[in-house]
């Protein structure tokens, strides 16, 4: 269980945290399945729809905006296969809130913001039973 | 009348890897009854009963949302295309 991805989208994820920060950023992970591995092909930057005085520590990705993605991915011969969000001055670990509404298969990126710097990036699968994330390494190509 | 059902890739497992099923049916409910009576495993996930569908499932007919239209009452035409979509949301 891996997620591959190129260093550029490693880099789009980071800037997009610090860009966001204090508040959260959040986006798409567009890819392919490699076995139990993903692999992201491409993001897509969805902007926080939570209400403004709680994207420091919340995102909300639309309903419209899930649909919408799920074309753009089918379009694209692509599929969804995960999330990225910030946590601004927090760890990058999942949250009791990240596992209430978290569905399993997805990967879901998390990256710590430390006072407006990227720091940690890690990414996480539900299990099943929905109690617990597990850690999922990355393979970063150049 | 013969429906299209598109499968997000979070729920695929449970429908044999499929990414599209075609499901008869006159309404959103009784289209989507169709297909979780064909795949049960995915009937536990997307009700939260028999009737009801869990917090985090949209339905998209056609490209609107049925909470826009008649929720699951909301009749589908022949070729039409129902979308499942997750709910998304997180946070530290």
């Amino acid at each position: 269980m891996m997620l591959k991805l190129t260093r550029q989208i490693e880099t789009d994820i980071r800037k997009a945290g610090a860009d966001a920060y204090p508040n959260e950023c959040c986006g798409i992970l567009f890819g392919s399945e490699d076995g139990d591995d993903h692999i992201v092909k491409s993001l897509k930057p969805i902007e926080n729809a939570r209400e403004s005085g709680e994207q420091y520590h919340r995102f909300l990705i639309t309903a419209e905006d899930m649909m919408q993605a799920e074309l753009e991915a089918r379009r694209l011969g692509l599929e969804i296969i995960g999330f990225y969000h910030s946590h601004p001055d927090h760890p990058a670990k999942p949250s009791d809130y990240d596992r209430e509404h978290a569905l399993p298969f997805y990967s879901y990126i998390i990256l710590r913001v430390a006072e407006g710097k990227p720091e940690l990036m890690t990414s996480w699968r539900l299990q099943l039973s929905r109690e617990a994330f597990d850690s999922e390494l990355f393979e970063i190509e150049p | 009348m013969s429906v299209t059902i598109l499968i997000p890739t979070a729920l695929r497992s449970f429908v044999d890897r499929k990414s599209d099923i075609e499901v008869e049916g006159s309404t959103v409910g009784e289209t989507l009854g169709n297909l979780a009576a064909q795949y049960p495993d995915l009937k536990h996930q997307i009700y939260e009963d028999d009737v009801k569908l869990r917090g985090f499932v949209n339905v998209f007919v056609d490209g609107t949302n049925i909470k826009k239209l008649n929720g699951l009452d909301t009749k589908v035409a022949q070729g039409a295309t129902i979308m499942l979509v997750p709910a998304i949301a997180g946070g530290c």
